[in-house]
């Protein structure tokens, strides 16, 4: 397949009062036309802050990509000016936000919000054309009566019509790619499903990637193709996701599927569990970050070695497509 | 319900036909203009050491119906009968010895959790309102909660903020079992953490209630998760309860449409996995000035007349302990429960009830 978007080797350190941390590890992935990747991991494991440095959208003056390419058709993202920047951002790779409510611009009708788009990106596009396309957009993502909706304020919206809004904003312009980043968490269930199938549908008429950022296994297994999981500012592992939830090769990608609670779970029963916690940004050791969580025997003794502290694993592809961190395939 | 003469019940908390209405005010006096129905007649009953799972989406009245049990919210009629004493018309000082026996556990640790105390002030203060035990005798109660709940003892002397989400809310259900409550509400208590630190406080709560023989009521929107810890299950719709059953049969044998919508919305994290979606129309209609009539029928996937949307909806008792609202839109083949009349009584089984269709006893 055509690579439209490839992530090599990126890191991100973010400058703070006790010196600099790295939220993201050397992460690598990429993305095929018309993909669609998941990135799962736990709050605090950079998913967002690669989504961000993706789109060149990094706090600043704190963030700052440390190193790594991420090829866009071919162009490093990270060497483009401002001025390329503006015209790639939102014609084309759109973004969506976890809290529509955030994202949109409260004293600001919908359809003056949409029609920046057109009006940015579309030169000679008058404000009357703008304003009907801005309808139309509407009309794509299944919001009823669009021609009264454009003129309301996103107050005036329930939160699944308003991520709605997001969704048109961010396919405005029929981006290459679309990067999620938690859109249906602040959701509804129901409401979360009408969002996924409404993605799912866009993406196969304008055959765009999509890049969906979750920490709901469930969401990924419904619409990606592949999926990468996280683990402290890593890459844990990466594949094809019926590969990797039939066959999870890492210790933490098996907990996270294991501990998940599922409607033919027993009832009343414990859950399995990952054991402890994260470590800090600040003390995440150069070695097998999982190793700490890990409930195996033999970990005790690698945790009290040089090697914890200075040697990084590799990934390792084992099957083709499916990479691991060569530490935490399981010996068995 | 002959027992009720005889002050005597099996029931730790019995609610009947409660109902909690918000003023909508507006104008230059603020008067009362509208209502806002959060909670219109809800009647359900947890045995102690049960634990009830409460599902609905977010604005149905799940959480409000939480606070009005625990008298955080003054309820608008309806009765609220906890260990057989009537909580509805206590006095302040009536409700005293009741507030030690109702806790709450709260979404969202970070707000709930007092930030300038540390985690014993946090632990002590319920003794100290209730004025229970001495200064070593509180200190020695919070080192057995933080032991209880997992957590070291080093950590009674740092604060909330030191803490992560997980640990947060570990402290939170500590403060909530201090005072050796006899029923805990939990509004959404795993609903903010991530899915591995979710297993481990779902396991917590499950461990908590065999060794204490607690009540839950457990307030939810994730169905899976429901399930897990759930005995029965109530399932919310616009302020009212629309099905009602033991967690097994509400997964196995749905009958309202908005409980199949609910649990197939519910993505299964299985990419093999090929499930019919039943997809509601819609959003959930405002509760000030709901429409008349059944209030699903116009988002249901069983598309009926306005002139049969308007009917009124009946809950009736399906089967043993299933009770469901039917209307010929929420419930597929409408006839059908009617075929069953109410179950015939079973002496070794439940005590007879009267099954009064609008106070929906159980």
């Amino acid at each position: 397949m055509d690579t439209l978007l490839e992530v090599d080797g990126l890191s991100v350190g973010f400058d703070t009062d006790d010196g600099r941390v790295e939220a993201v590890d050397r992460v690598g992935f990429s993305v095929a036309r018309g993909e669609t990747v998941g990135i799962v991991g736990e709050s605090g494991c950079g998913k967002s802050v690669t989504a961000l440095s993706i789109m060149r959208l990094l706090p600043q003056p704190m963030g700052k990509v440390l190193g790594g390419r991420i090829l866009f058709k071919g162009r490093d993202l990270l060497e483009a000016s401002a001025e390329e920047m503006h015209s790639i951002r939102g014609n084309e790779i759109g973004m969506v936000f976890q809290e529509p409510m955030t994202a949109l611009n409260p004293v600001q009708r919908i359809g003056n919000q949409l029609s920046e788009c057109f009006l940015l990106h579309y030169l000679g596009i008058t404000k009357k054309e703008a304003w009907n396309r801005s309808i139309e957009a509407l009309k794509r993502v299944g919001i009823p009566s669009p021609e009264i909706r454009v003129s309301e304020y996103p107050h005036q919206l329930s939160g699944g019509m308003r991520q709605r809004v997001v969704i048109a904003i961010a396919l405005a312009c029929d981006p290459d790619l679309l990067i999620c980043d938690e859109p249906t968490t602040a959701l509804d269930v129901t409401v979360q499903a009408q969002i996924l199938d409404l993605i799912k549908s866009l993406q196969a008429e304008l055959g765009m990637s999509v890049i969906m950022i979750t920490h709901d296994m469930g969401v990924i297994a419904e619409i990606c193709d592949s999926m990468v999981v996280m683990y402290a500012c890593r890459v844990a592992e990466r594949g094809p996701i019926k590969t990797l939830f039939a066959n999870p090769k890492h210790r933490y990608t098996r907990g996270l599927l294991d501990s998940i609670p599922v409607l033919d779970s027993p009832h009343k029963q414990k859950l399995n569990t990952i054991d402890g916690t994260v470590p800090g940004l600040s003390e995440m050791p150069v070695g097998a970050r999982f190793a700490a969580r890990s409930t195996h025997c033999d970990v005790s003794s690698y945790l009290n070695s040089k090697e914890y502290q200075t040697v990084r694993p590799n990934l390792i592809e084992i099957e083709p497509g499916h990479w691991v961190e060569d530490c935490e395939v399981v010996r068995v | 319900m002959n027992r009720e003469a005889t002050g005597e019940s099996d029931y730790l908390l019995e609610v009947e036909d409660l109902k909690v209405h918000f003023p909508v005010r507006s104008g230059v006096f603020a008067r009362a203009r509208n209502w806002c129905k959060a909670v219109d007649g809800i009647s359900i009953r947890i045995r102690s050491g049960e634990t009830y799972g409460l599902v609905g989406e977010s604005g149905c009245g799940k959480s409000t119906l939480g606070k009005a049990i625990c008298k955080l919210l003054k309820p608008t009629s309806g009765k609220i009968r906890f260990d057989g004493f009537d909580l509805t018309s206590a006095s302040r000082k009536e409700m005293q010895p009741y507030r030690r026996d109702i806790q709450f556990i709260f979404q969202d640790p970070a707000e709930s959790l007092n930030s300038r105390f540390s985690v014993r002030e946090i632990f002590e203060e319920p003794f100290v309102i209730h004025k229970m035990g001495d200064s070593a005798e509180r200190s020695r109660k919070v080192n057995a909660l933080l032991d209880k709940v997992g957590l070291p003892r080093s950590s009674a002397d740092r604060f909330p903020f030191e803490f992560s989400g997980g640990q947060r809310q570990r402290i939170g259900i500590a403060r909530a079992i201090a005072l050796e409550p006899k029923l805990i509400v939990c509004d959404e208590p795993v609903s903010a953490l991530d899915v591995s630190v979710q297993s481990q406080i779902l396991n917590l709560l499950m461990d908590i209630q065999s060794e204490m023989g607690l009540s839950y009521m457990f307030i939810a929107h994730d169905l899976a998760v429901v399930r897990v810890i759930s005995d029965r299950i109530g399932v919310m719709y616009l302020g009212n309860i629309v099905e009602e059953a033991s967690a097994t049969e509400l997964f196995t044998n749905p009958l309202h449409e908005y409980t199949k919508a609910l649990i197939s919305a519910i993505p299964i994290p299985d990419p093999t996995f090929q499930g019919e979606r039943v997809l509601l129309r819609g959003d959930v209609p405002s509760p000030i000035d709901p429409p008349p009539g059944c209030a699903f029928a116009r988002r249901s996937p069983i598309e009926v007349s306005e002139e049969v949307a308007s009917q009124p909806s009946e809950y009736i008792q399906a089967s043993e302990g299933h009770w469901v609202e039917v209307h010929p839109a929420t419930v597929r083949n409408y006839d059908e429960p009617k075929a069953h009349p109410r179950p015939t009584v079973n002496p070794l089984a439940e005590p007879p009830e009267a099954p009064n269709p609008k106070l929906g006893g159980l």
